[in-house]
């Protein structure tokens, strides 16, 4: 059985939906069931917005993924990441950017964000925005982010790279690319990152 | 990807639902949680290439009306709002109920448990059963493509206005649809009876008992409705009465099938058959729905003594809330699994306005002008503009409903409050805060009202609004002397100028309106 829960988070406006709907997309085209719930109205006015995605080769039941249920973790913000460990199994992913959004009065202290991170068993904590600055796409942090996260979903790289092409194909084939390259780039990364094989198999197959 | 299964939103099933169902029409008003129904219809390539009715509309009641004048010819039409656009809509969605419809006329009406995007939770299911209409309530996005199409059929069946009741998270959760062949339009077919519509006493008399006699094939209807359900379970213990989407969190705690007898409602009315036959079977019940107790309530007033029901009503599942999976499972007892506590570094992080949001600059100048009256108020209302009550504007005294700003600056003017100013958003003017500045023109109320013209509906993702753009001809249409309407551009370098109009205005002893515009920072070098 596949089986594959994640929390998309971040900040209104950076673009989580599109990773989220990326994600759902290639599900679908893998064969698997698919639920994705998400937040519009709002809270996309620079609030806290994140989306469940729900991946499994079996009936999915509920919208909302249930408490400690969640795989993974993928965050375009640092704090936000945080904010979804109740969600989190003990040995899910976190997967997040840290280059934080600052839109609130008193944002915390960042080294202590980015040590509770660090504190999280497993955890791949990168500079998205340097990745999508490099690939020439400084708006493209959420493909980086997507990419971080490609080693531990349950799909082939290439389903979400077509997935990635489709969704750009509007903006001409050179952009699409160039978003995948960044996809890919922040793949890399992350493999490197990631822990030793043995602490980072992916949950996806029980 | 299997070419069939389309990935969508329960709002966007809604939708295409609605177009296999052949509509000539969908009208609505812009509202979290249900505004991508009728985005769905604008970009949909058939409702484009037919020519099918899909503007916005000024507000619920006209969008509920101008659907009911396309049923009144014949054709298919579907209406769509939030669950408070209903309130604004209830004169019309009632007095249908008496009319009847002619061509199938559906209500897709979304409400928002927990409100996400909303001033309050009411649950849309009690006005279905106050309008005596059938409801029906999906529990995922498959059943809102099939509902929606069947709501036609059933509309079209009983001459009724049929609802579909969304929850926030069924309208903006995403899954796998499978789509059917669409339905041809209907032709222009004018009602057979001219009396029909002519809600004089002596027709709505004969029209109510008509809608009386109705409900016994509507209730017939929901005991034998597919979306009603016995589903026997071993453990006769318990038994669980569950609405709608709440079935989900039943069988996440369940994923094997729920050891307890169980009656799954999806149709309204309730199905007595069902429920009476849950009563021979078990004693104690669990309630579960998503929004209000509003089974429980009747249940709990209907059944033999001895049946002891649990729920919403005593604490078992929360009073207030959207349901999840976890206090679903703490229900029975269960836990679904535990997570680790939020660090304590996290904070909450609410909404803000854009960097650059001309509504920004509005509040800088009145909230300057208002220090120096501690005893004025600034009665707001309901858009990106609400925001202004936070941090670092501190700026707005009320928001209540749409177009109460200028009312009740009204009111409170009335009572001797000065200054009074009214804030108010350009969709939220045309929605229904005109019709209120009529009040004060006509007595020459002293109220200043401040119109922020961003040129778009900004809080519900950038909906077309009629009235940008022409709130001078508006005003003066109005009645507003032609010198108290006063043009100002909200930016900085114009800010002492905006605050010397401003205090002459709340000098002035009637009504007066500066009209800030500016776009916004969304719409600035886009189509609204
Ligand atoms: C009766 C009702 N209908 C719809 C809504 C949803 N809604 C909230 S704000 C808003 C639009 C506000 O637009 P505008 O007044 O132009 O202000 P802006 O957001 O652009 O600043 C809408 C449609 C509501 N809260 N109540
Ligand atoms: S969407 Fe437009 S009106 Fe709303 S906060 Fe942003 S800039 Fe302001």
């Amino acid at each position: 059985m596949t089986r594959c829960d994640l929390i998309v988070a971040g900040v209104g406006g950076q673009g989580i939906l599109a990773i989220a709907t990326t994600i759902a997309e290639a599900g679908l085209a893998a064969g698997l069931r698919v639920k994705q719930s998400e937040v519009h109205g709002m809270a996309q006015r620079g609030g806290a917005v994140q989306a469940h995605v729900r991946l499994s080769s079996e009936t999915v039941w509920s919208d909302l993924i249930p408490k400690g249920a969640a795989d993974l973790i993928l965050s375009m913000e640092p704090m936000e990441a945080l904010r979804y460990v109740p969600w989190l199994q003990p040995d899910g992913w976190l997967v997040a950017n840290e280059t934080p959004v600052q839109n609130m009065a008193a944002y915390p202290d960042l080294h202590a964000v980015r040590s509770a991170i660090g504190a999280w068993p497993r955890h791949v904590l990168f500079d998205a925005s340097a990745v999508a600055r490099k690939g020439g796409l400084p708006k493209a942090a959420n493909m980086a982010v997507l990419g971080a996260a490609a080693p531990f979903l349950p799909l082939p790289a290439a389903v979400l790279e077509a997935g990635i092409r489709r969704r750009f194909a509007c903006k001409g084939a050179a952009v699409a690319e160039a978003n995948v390259m960044v996809f890919q780039a922040a793949r890399t990364l992350a493999e490197s990152i990631r822990r030793p094989a043995s602490v980072g198999a992916t949950h996806a197959d029980r | 990807m299997s070419e069939t299964v389309k990935l969508w939103l329960g709002d966007e099933a809604v939708a295409h639902g609605a177009m296999d169902a052949g509509i000539s029409g969908v009208y609505g008003y812009p509202g979290t949680p249900s505004t991508e129904i009728l985005e769905c219809v604008q970009r949909h390539p058939r409702a484009v290439e037919r020519n099918i009715h899909r503007q916005w509309s000024a507000n619920e009641k006209t969008a509920y009306e101008e659907a009911l004048g396309m049923s009144y010819a014949g054709c298919r039409a579907l209406v769509t709002m939030k669950h408070v656009g209903l309130n604004v809509a209830a004169d019309a969605f009632i007095n249908s109920a008496v009319t009847g419809v002619n061509g199938g006329l559906v209500v897709a009406v979304a409400d928002d448990p927990s409100m996400h995007s909303s001033q309050n939770e009411q649950d849309s299911r009690f006005y279905a059963r106050f309008a005596m209409v059938p409801l029906l309530e999906p529990s995922n996005q498959q059943e809102a493509y099939d509902m929606t199409r069947r709501a036609f059929d059933c509309s079209e069946e009983f001459g009724l206005p049929v609802v579909v009741r969304l929850v926030t998270r069924l309208a903006h959760s995403r899954s796998g649809v499978h789509a059917v062949p669409p339905r041809e339009e209907n032709p222009l077919r004018l009602p057979e009876d001219r009396r029909q519509f002519v809600l004089l006493p002596a027709n709505a008399r004969r029209n109510y008992e008509q809608l009386l006699a109705k409900q016994p094939r509507v209730q017939a209807l929901s005991e034998t409705s597919p979306y009603n359900a016995f589903e026997d379970g071993s453990d006769g213990t318990m038994g669980v009465v569950v609405c709608g989407l709440a079935y989900n969190y039943l069988r996440e705690c369940f994923p094997h099938g729920c050891p307890y007898p169980t009656v799954a409602i999806r149709q309204y009315p309730a199905p007595a058959e069902l429920l009476r036959r849950l009563a021979g079977r078990v004693r104690r019940w669990l309630v579960i729905e998503e929004g209000a107790p509003f089974l429980e309530e009747q249940l709990r007033g209907m059944l033999p003594s001895g049946v002891e029901i649990t729920g919403r009503m005593d604490g078992r599942l929360p009073r207030t809330g959207e349901l999840s999976p976890d206090t679903v499972a703490a229900a029975f007892g269960l836990t679904l699994g535990s997570g680790a506590a939020v660090a304590q570094v996290v904070a909450a992080r609410p909404p803000v306005l854009c960097a650059g949001c001309p509504h920004a600059d509005s509040y800088r100048f009145i909230t300057e002008v208002m220090k120096d009256h501690p005893h004025g108020r600034v009665f707001s209302d309901i858009g990106c503009y609400t925001l202004g009550a936070l941090p670092p504007f501190d700026a707005i005294d009320s928001c209540v409903d749409m177009g109460a700003a200028i009312t009740m600056a009204k009111g409170a003017a009335d009572a001797g409050v000065r200054p009074a100013l009214a804030v108010i958003g350009d969709s939220t003017f045309t929605h229904s805060g005109m019709t209120g500045l009529l009040d004060a023109v006509y007595e020459g109320t002293p109220i200043t009202v401040v119109i922020l013209d961003n040129g778009t509906t900004g809080m519900t993702g950038g909906q077309v609004s009629m009235g940008s753009g022409r709130f001078k001809e508006i005003l003066r249409g109005l009645g507003v002397a032609e010198e108290h309407i006063r043009v100002v551009k909200p930016v900085r370098h114009e800010h002492e100028r905006n605050v010397a109009i401003l205090r002459e205005e709340i000098a002035h002893k009637g009504v007066s309106v500066l009209v800030a515009l500016r776009p916004c920072i969304h719409v600035t070098g886009k189509e609204a």
